[in-house]
């Protein structure tokens, strides 16, 4: 049976525009079962609509979009059945209390009493919203209502859940703890895919992550495949005096050498073998270094490689 | 589960939610109430020692004023409680939670099945505690069980006509303000009809609207069942222009839930 089973999403020439606006022009995606996969972009790049259409909110201008085989389009409601949503702004009830808004949950998947009674305390436990259950969720702090919003997700036992942006807005403590219940759900064979803008989010969670921008997919692969994308490893040599400068230049073959600043900039992976080899390089031919540093590419520079986005902080900082 | 115990299940869910939220938030109904009381009291007591002396009748004066003026404010009380449904549809339309409905697997009107139900029940609360006063300013109704109770029903059918109305209206508005702005005539149709002071007395243009609008009939039958005064067609004017009204709005309302997805 398992050997059958469609990817859990599966995503072919969607376009969505809005008059004029194109906000989504062809997207393809497939997402294997179980997986997390990540749409990374800037704000504006179509991803919350992805979002809206996959989960029955919007229809689609053309293309196909399927979750676990259903058509989001011609079988709205199996679609349903099969998904749950959190979308950016927060979805609770808020002169409910969080108990409550859990019951309206259970009510509406049609859980019978003792199953609605059993599920909706796991979930104030796992969440840790127990001690707040009785309290109307106006009066909760964004990462409760956060946590709130998704345990209301969970009530129906989704197999593919939609997070949109689910930590924007939240303090590093509570983003954290939001990457955790992430994995956690997706550790016992929940399909999750997430939008944000944060690179370090889809760098964290992600097996996949796909960069949109200007309603486009600029790129796909895992974390790894797409900080490879863009080449730049390098180590950093910084040297005081202009002859160590100069003798170390000739060493070490005609770096990328900044005359002005006394730096070489020499390709290098990072890993401590060739670090290692650099720096057996460096004490044979005995140059005086004033300081290293190692520059990995990460995210962010496939990110703004890819959306083209200026870079002053970057720039300025190096 | 059958499509029909879907729909009585989820429209019981929601409309178990909208209680909750009415009871969280009580001031909204009170103001409901409110309203009708005070045009009561002030056309009773400040109004209707003049306008019963109007009437014709032969005993005139306030007392006779109070029995004419209860129908127009009962309907009153209906059209303001629409007012307020439609202001909740929209702050409700507002909040992150219908787009949570709208992704699950539920009977989909349910969401504006749950607003009628409750908005329906609290106008039955409220015309109760109207009428109540009513009774304490002077309503002298001659009615027996039964005519009390098919004044029930015709106030119920109303309520129902009227809510499905107002969350349509909840629905088209853009903001918040706009729905409360847009059943704004329905509070004032009673005054433009025979809810006051007779059409009779009104100018030709002026009576023609009156005779022919629907809260008319409606307020006609409900004078007849009350206190016996002639019903004729206005029973049948009465439940046609509710099932109209009740229809149009209901397809409309579901039209305007689900545009641009898929249902």
């Amino acid at each position: 049976m398992t050997s059958l089973s469609p990817a859990a999403i599966a995503v072919t020439g969607l376009r969505k525009s809005y008059g004029d606006k194109v906000v989504l022009d062809g997207i393809d995606l497939a997402i294997a079962e179980g997986t997390i996969f990540a749409l990374l972009g800037p704000n504006g790049a179509g991803k919350t609509t992805t979002v809206q259409i996959l989960s029955t909110l919007v229809n689609a201008a053309s293309g196909e979009a399927r979750i676990l085989g259903r058509d989001v389009t011609r079988e709205p409601d199996a679609v349903r059945d099969l998904i749950g949503v959190t979308g950016q702004f927060s979805a609770v009830d808020n002169l409910l209390t969080g108990q409550e808004n859990l019951n309206l949950m259970a009510d509406l998947h049609h859980l019978d009493k003792t199953a609605s009674r059993r599920r909706t305390a796991e979930l104030l436990q796992q969440f840790d919203l127990t001690d707040v259950a009785s309290k109307p969720a106006s009066t909760y702090s964004g990462g409760m209502r956060r946590r709130l919003d998704l345990a209301m997700t969970l009530v129906g036992n989704p197999r593919v859940i939609f997070l949109d942006e689910p930590t924007t807005g939240l303090d590093p403590r509570s983003r954290r703890g939001m990457w955790q219940i992430i994995r956690d759900l997706a550790a016992g064979g929940v399909t999750i895919f997430l939008t944000t803008q944060y690179l370090e989010e889809a760098d964290q969670l992600a097996d996949q992550i796909a960069v949109l921008d200007h309603g486009r997919l600029v790129a796909q692969g895992t974390p790894d495949e797409l900080k490879r994308l863009v080449p730049g490893g390098h180590v950093r040599l910084q040297f005081a005096d202009p002859d160590e400068f100069q003798f170390a230049s000739q060493v070490l073959d005609a770096p990328a050498r900044d005359e002005s600043s006394l730096a070489i900039q020499v390709p290098n992976d990072g890993s401590v073998r060739s670090l290692r080899a650099l720096l057996d390089q460096l004490d044979h031919a005995s140059v005086e270094v004033t300081s290293l540093s190692v520059h990995r590419p990460d995210l962010d520079d496939v990110f703004l490689a890819l959306t083209g986005q200026p870079d002053r902080e970057r720039t300025t900082a190096r | 589960m059958t499509a029909l115990t879907l729909a009585v299940r989820d429209s019981n869910t929601m409309l178990r939610r909208n209680l909750l939220r009415m009871r969280r938030y009580p001031s909204l109904t009170v103001m409901l109430v409110g309203m009708p009381v005070v045009f009561l009291l002030l056309f009773v007591y400040v109004f209707g020692g003049t306008l019963g002396n109007g009437l014709g009748g032969p005993a005139g004066g306030r007392q006779a004023y109070a029995n004419y003026v209860v129908p127009g404010i009962l309907l009153m009380a209906i059209a303001g409680t629409a007012q307020g449904t439609a202001i909740t549809v929209a702050m409700d339309m507002t909040e992150g939670i219908i787009a949570r409905f709208r992704t699950m697997a539920i009977f989909r009107p349910s969401v504006l099945t749950g607003h009628v139900l409750g908005a329906v029940i609290q106008t039955m609360l409220g015309l109760a505690v109207v009428v109540g006063i009513a009774l304490l300013v002077g309503f002298r109704p001659n009615a027996n069980l039964i005519e009390w109770l098919a004044a029930a029903g015709v106030l119920a059918m109303t309520a129902v006509a009227l809510t499905w109305l107002s969350v349509a209206l909840g629905l088209v508005a853009k903001t918040v303000e706009s729905a409360s702005n847009l059943p704004m005539p329905l509070v004032l149709l009673p005054f433009l009809g025979s809810g006051f002071v007779p059409t009779e007395s009104m100018p030709t243009a002026v009576r023609w609207f009156a005779e022919y609008q629907p809260f008319t009939p409606i307020m006609e039958t409900l004078r007849g069942l009350l206190l016996g005064t002639g019903i004729g067609g206005n029973a049948i004017a009465a439940a046609a222009w509710c099932a109209v009204i009740t229809v149009v709005s209901f397809w409309w309302a579901k039209a305007q839930y689900n545009r641009n997805t898929a249902h």
